[in-house]
């Protein structure tokens, strides 16, 4: 696997919508840097003929009945909106 | 005396609340007590309502005089992790992201419980956004271990543990991602349990990792955890990853199955990096079982021992970077006051309210499914992942079940492992291959250290054998009497 073990931290940490300070991207590079050549031993692993486990114990086809069911009630979903105004939550400008 | 219930086991508190000899109401009173007496120190809860459990242990006193009592759980305090949900209940995932969120439903445990008449007993701490395996993570305040208040008490479920080790609450909810449930059951000499993956309704849990994250029961005994597993388990429709299956009598099963059991040791769990004195007392407990008359192999587990933390770091910290991505700033949540517009919002609302470590694992799966990268760590931890669980069901061919350490120590030290991250990974390495491979696990006590700190036996079960895993920790409960040691607080 030669994928290489530092991270392009400013890429990801905007992917990501983190906004880190110098001292953190400092700090987690390195953090990071070490996890990422611990992580290299999985190159070791003859994978060759294996399928991927996304889920231990996959169930198939789970299908809800298609009813109408109550949801929260609005006051309720919104109780823990930082900003709400008419039964909306209040975000700043997307779209001018 | 109020002394005197706050060590009884829950099943002996539930005879006597069903010979009456003692209410509900007495019962909040005498853990509200301990919990006011002691978690100044042991600071294992975030907060707890009084005046709400008090109210609830009245209406079950009076469904009770009625003769309409639901069950061994009505009337019971069960401790709550702060990562379930509970309606109206504070639910902030030890997390400045959601320090003040009430939560607005009750999870399909919490309503399990209830439908139980159990009551909701406080808000438990733990690691941010269950990262972590101390409890140092916490955005709030550490919990200390209470057989040593220097020490801690494992995470991510430490506060759970901690309360229950401590007398504060006879029953706990908590949740293992890689361990996180099992490691401070045995940090602070307490049963704990992961369910089979799909066993317990996911509905209601903050989300860390969805194809490793299970609830499970913390306990003083088996059978109390039995009794807990038994109640909050079982198909949900809320929950499409929730498996289908016939939910035994736990608490029966356990009189029920005698073994003798074939039992496996996996090999390279007993090599270096493993303390002498866990490694003793671990090996005590299979001589134990070899006594009484257990076929006892050595298993191989190749690839478990040597690739799981990394297969976990990769697909863990993957799904964590999804889950995480819905706390923006947007419909609840901290919000940022400096933030120029809307993107603008969510990179400072995030970094405002996540602490280091979630911030660490975020970048860390972020950057192991970007493009380029996706291929090389995520796919390939997926099929490494295939190739640990193929190493447990042939294991599972010879056995009915694995005993190995929980973890490599006892409880260290606080601040000991927290400036070195990967060190901290890397004690997980008994649990964590578990989650990956969706077994269920639990860690009973098997003694203590000369320091005295306790020491837990895992015990790793076929899927969805819950029965025949708390029979196999039952018998060498009951053969012990590691259960009735408390510490001294």
């Amino acid at each position: 696997m030669a994928s290489p073990t530092d991270i392009n931290i400013d890429y990801v940490a905007n992917l990501a919508r983190l906004a880190l300070t110098d001292q953190e991207k400092e700090i987690f590079s390195r953090q990071l840097g070490d996890v990422l050549r611990y992580i290299e031993k999985l190159g070791e692993v003859d994978v060759s003929q294996v399928e991927p486990t996304a889920h231990a114990f996959p169930v198939f086809n789970i299908w809800a009945d298609d009813v109408p069911q109550p949801g929260l009630p609005v006051d309720v979903a919104l109780q823990n909106a930082p900003v709400q105004r008419d039964d909306m939550v209040v975000v700043p400008v997307v779209v001018e | 005396m109020s002394s005197d219930l706050i060590f009884k086991s829950a099943a002996e508190l539930a005879a006597l609340l069903e010979a009456k000899q003692v209410s509900s109401v007495e019962l909040i009173r005498a853990f509200s007590s301990r919990t006011k007496a002691v978690d100044g120190r042991v600071r294992a809860f975030n907060s707890f309502d009084e005046a709400g459990a008090l109210d609830q242990a009245r209406i079950s006193d009076a469904r009770r005089a009625a003769g309409q009592a639901r069950g061994a759980l009505d009337g019971m305090p069960v401790g709550i992790k702060d990562v379930i949900a509970v309606e109206g209940q504070p639910l902030t995932a030890s997390s400045r992201m959601l320090a003040d969120f009430i939560s607005p439903y009750d999870a399909t445990v919490t309503r399990k419980l209830k439908d139980a008449g159990a009551i909701p007993w406080g808000r438990l701490n733990m690691d941010e956004f269950a990262m972590g395996s101390s409890t140092e993570n916490s955005a709030f305040h550490p919990t200390c271990n209470p057989w040593d208040l220097e020490r801690v008490p494992g995470g991510s479920s430490g506060g759970a543990a901690a309360a229950v080790a401590a007398g504060e609450a006879p029953l706990a909810l908590g949740s293992d991602t890689g361990g996180s449930i099992r490691q401070p059951a045995a940090f602070c000499g307490v049963v704990g349990l992961k369910p089979t993956y799909g066993l317990v309704s996911r509905y209601g849990l903050i989300a860390f990792a969805s194809s490793l994250d299970q609830i499970g029961p913390l306990a003083r005994t088996v059978e109390d955890a039995a009794m807990l597993l038994g109640t909050i388990a079982g198909h949900d429709p809320q929950d499409s990853t929730s498996f289908s299956t016939p939910i035994p009598d736990y608490r029966a099963e356990l009189k029920r199955r005698r073994g003798p059991w074939k039992l496996g040791v996996p090999k390279e769990y007993f090599g270096a990096g493993l303390d002498a004195e866990v490694g003793g007392a671990v090996n005590a407990a299979i001589g134990f079982y070899r006594k009484a008359g257990c076929e006892i192999r050595e298993v191989s587990l190749p690839l478990a021992a040597d690739y799981a933390i990394a297969v976990y770091y990769i697909i863990a910290t993957a799904e964590a970077s999804s889950n995480l991505a819905r706390y923006d700033g947007v419909r609840y949540g901290h919000r940022s006051k400096e933030a120029t517009d809307a993107i603008d919002l969510y990179f400072k609302s995030r970094a405002e309210g996540f602490g280091p470590e979630v911030k660490r694992r975020i970048i860390l799966g972020t950057h192991v499914l970007s493009s380029g990268y996706h291929d090389a760590y995520y796919l390939r931890a997926q099929k490494v992942r295939t190739l640990i669980r193929n190493d447990f069901m042939r294991a599972f061919q010879e056995v009915d079940a694995l005993l190995a350490p929980v973890a490599p120590t006892a409880a260290f030290k606080q601040g000991e492992k927290s400036s070195d991250p990967l060190a901290m990974y890397l004690s997980d390495i008994y649990t964590i291959s578990l989650n990956l491979a969706g077994l269920p696990g639990l860690s009973v006590p098997c003694g203590f250290t000369r320091g005295g700190l306790p020491v837990g036996l895992q015990i790793i079960g076929r899927p969805y054998q819950e029965a025949d895993l708390l029979a196999i920790a039952h018998a060498y409960e009951q053969g012990h009497d590691w259960h009735t040691k408390h510490p001294e607080l």
